[in-house]
């Protein structure tokens, strides 16, 4: 029983207090978060490059530049835009149009300190896309079926009812909005706004962004047609495809934050060795 | 915390400094792209174990199609040879089937309309991204192979087109799954009109399962080879060569 992150290596079982440092996460889970660091960061930088080729999208099953985009990413003379439906944002020097490090003028969507390569190459943004996409569902695969397995799903992750009463959502929520994180052995257990937020990625974000990858396939419409009427067809996937993508970095930006804000070292060594310091009780803030 | 903070905007900062170089110099070298590459053998595998031979893609109906099916690669196909044939409506065209086949064949447009044929409204994908649906009628790839009597070493067919990027000739690839798929034609007939010069006149290939630069235009000759090696570059088709483009475009 040496992974139930409550109990302590050795010892007999007590409740952990604050100041104690306990193991929090095995090693699979830490192995599984930095090959995703890694997976996700390339993937992404990759994916620009791909939208690069075509900085246009489109709903529905057919789209190209015949065809009404309902975003673009475009560079017009010496100005960059962004257009959303009708509205047009100028990004001259971040979209459309703008300076690399070595002083040349461009005139493509993504900024080349954003894609890999860093220079226009649609055929080597695949390879690194398709690769590390490999890599991603691999390894998501496998943390899938250890994670039910090993229970940590309906342990650590599924939320209690209580969690889910309004009430309760509404305090968490309070409390992170004041910044006040749990302490002691509380903090070795996921709040319910972390649990949703990882429930969302594990079986929404990540499914829907390999599913609408695999829309983008003609070979993979043929045996799986299904796939073209989930979605709506192909321009519509490749379209859900980029807006999950910027889901997932929204997801990351705030899972760093959060981090930073609960004490980064402790948080990194946790998920680095594996162990972890349990943190003390907050004081009350002053009354506002 | 605003020391642990600004070392890890340093970090984060050198990180990706060393990300984004690191991935330039290791996209130019050959062993990170044949490493990167290896991907493509495991999507081929996985897609074909998953995928029925004959399975078709999805057909649509007329009105699903695109209002303007956007032209790409090569517009025309720029030779003397070429506009003289443009010119006289193909009358003296003759696509030629040779390579490993018992009879090799030569067969003028008119005599290809009038071969049992198939029409089908298909999406037509870039590796761009872009898509664009249009109905194309065109004869059988596998009747012309079975007419010529297609040898048992055949383990592939190259599509010889007339058009060029500068003085390097396009050329496509698809193996014999491909090329015997129901929906794999060449087709000289697109949205109801004869094949139009900027979408390939006389004849485009149809690979409904793969992106649009398999879908060879400009097709002059179909050759059965038992290996891609000594065709061109090597690589099974013009993008592969001078690209590192995958030969599978299943994705």
């Amino acid at each position: 029983m040496d992974d139930d992150p409550l109990i302590t290596a050795d010892g007999p079982i007590t409740a952990p207090r604050a100041g104690d440092v306990v193991k929090r996460h095995r090693l699979s889970t830490r192995l599984w978060h930095w090959i995703n660091v890694v997976a996700v960061v390339i993937l992404l930088m990759s994916g620009l490059s791909i939208f690069n080729a075509h900085p246009r999208l489109y709903w529905g099953e057919y789209g190209a530049n015949a065809d009404a985009p309902w975003l673009q990413i475009g560079g017009e003379g010496d100005r960059g835009f962004l257009q959303i439906g009708d509205a047009r944002i100028a990004t001259t020097g971040a979209l459309g149009r703008w300076t690399d490090e070595n002083g040349r003028t461009s005139t493509r969507a993504f900024p080349s300190w954003a894609t890999i390569p860093g220079y226009y190459s649609l055929a080597l943004g695949r390879l690194w896309h398709f690769f590390f996409a490999w890599v991603l569902v691999i390894g998501g695969l496998a943390y899938w079926l250890t994670s039910f397995l090993n229970r940590h799903v309906q342990r650590d992750l599924a939320p209690s009812r209580a969690e889910l009463a309004p009430r309760h959502l509404w305090h968490e929520i309070k409390q992170h909005a004041r910044l006040r994180f749990p302490g002691g052995a509380a903090a070795l257990r996921y709040n319910i706004l972390q649990k949703l937020s990882y429930l969302l990625v594990l079986f929404v974000l990540l499914p829907l962004i390999v599913l609408t990858g695999l829309t983008m396939s003609p070979n993979m419409d043929a045996a799986w047609p299904w796939l073209l009427d989930m979605f709506g067809g192909r321009q519509s996937a490749r379209s859900i495809h980029f807006i999950a993508a910027w889901l997932l970095v929204g997801f990351v930006i705030v899972h760093v934050v959060m981090v930073a804000l609960a004490g980064p070292v402790n948080e990194l060594r946790s998920m680095i060795t594996g162990r972890f310091r349990l943190p003390g009780e907050r004081e009350e803030a002053p009354a506002q | 915390m605003s020391i642990a903070l600004s070392r890890r905007r340093l970090i984060g900062t050198l990180g990706a400094g060393l990300l984004v170089s690191g991935c330039d110099s290791w996209s130019r070298s050959g062993r990170v792209q044949a490493l990167l590459g290896s991907a493509e053998d495991l999507t081929m595998g996985t897609q074909r174990l998953i995928t029925g031979e004959a399975t078709l893609g999805r057909e649509f109906g007329p009105a699903e199609m695109s209002p303007v099916f956007r032209m790409n690669g090569n517009r025309t196909a720029d030779t003397p040879e070429y506009r003289r044939m443009l010119a006289n409506g193909f009358a003296d065209f003759r696509l030629v089937v040779d390579g490993l086949v018992r009879r090799p064949l030569a067969i003028p447009l008119d005599r290809l309309r009038e071969l049992p044929s198939r029409s089908q409204i298909t999406r037509h994908d870039c590796v761009e991204g872009w898509s664009a649906i249009g109905q194309w009628r065109g004869t059988s790839l596998a009747l012309l192979l079975d007419a010529a009597g297609v040898l048992d070493q055949a383990r592939y067919i190259v599509f010889h087109c007339a058009d060029s990027f500068g003085s390097t000739p396009y050329y496509e690839s698809v193996d014999m799954v491909d090329a015997r798929h129901p929906q794999t034609i060449l087709a000289w007939e697109m949205n109801g009109r004869p094949l139009p010069e900027g979408h390939g006149a006389p004849l485009r290939a149809r690979i409904e399962r793969q992106l649009g630069y398999k879908h060879a235009k400009f097709v002059m000759r179909v050759e059965a080879v038992a290996s891609l090696d000594r065709i061109y570059g090597g690589r099974g088709g013009y993008w592969e060569d001078v690209g590192v483009y995958a030969w599978y475009a299943g994705i």
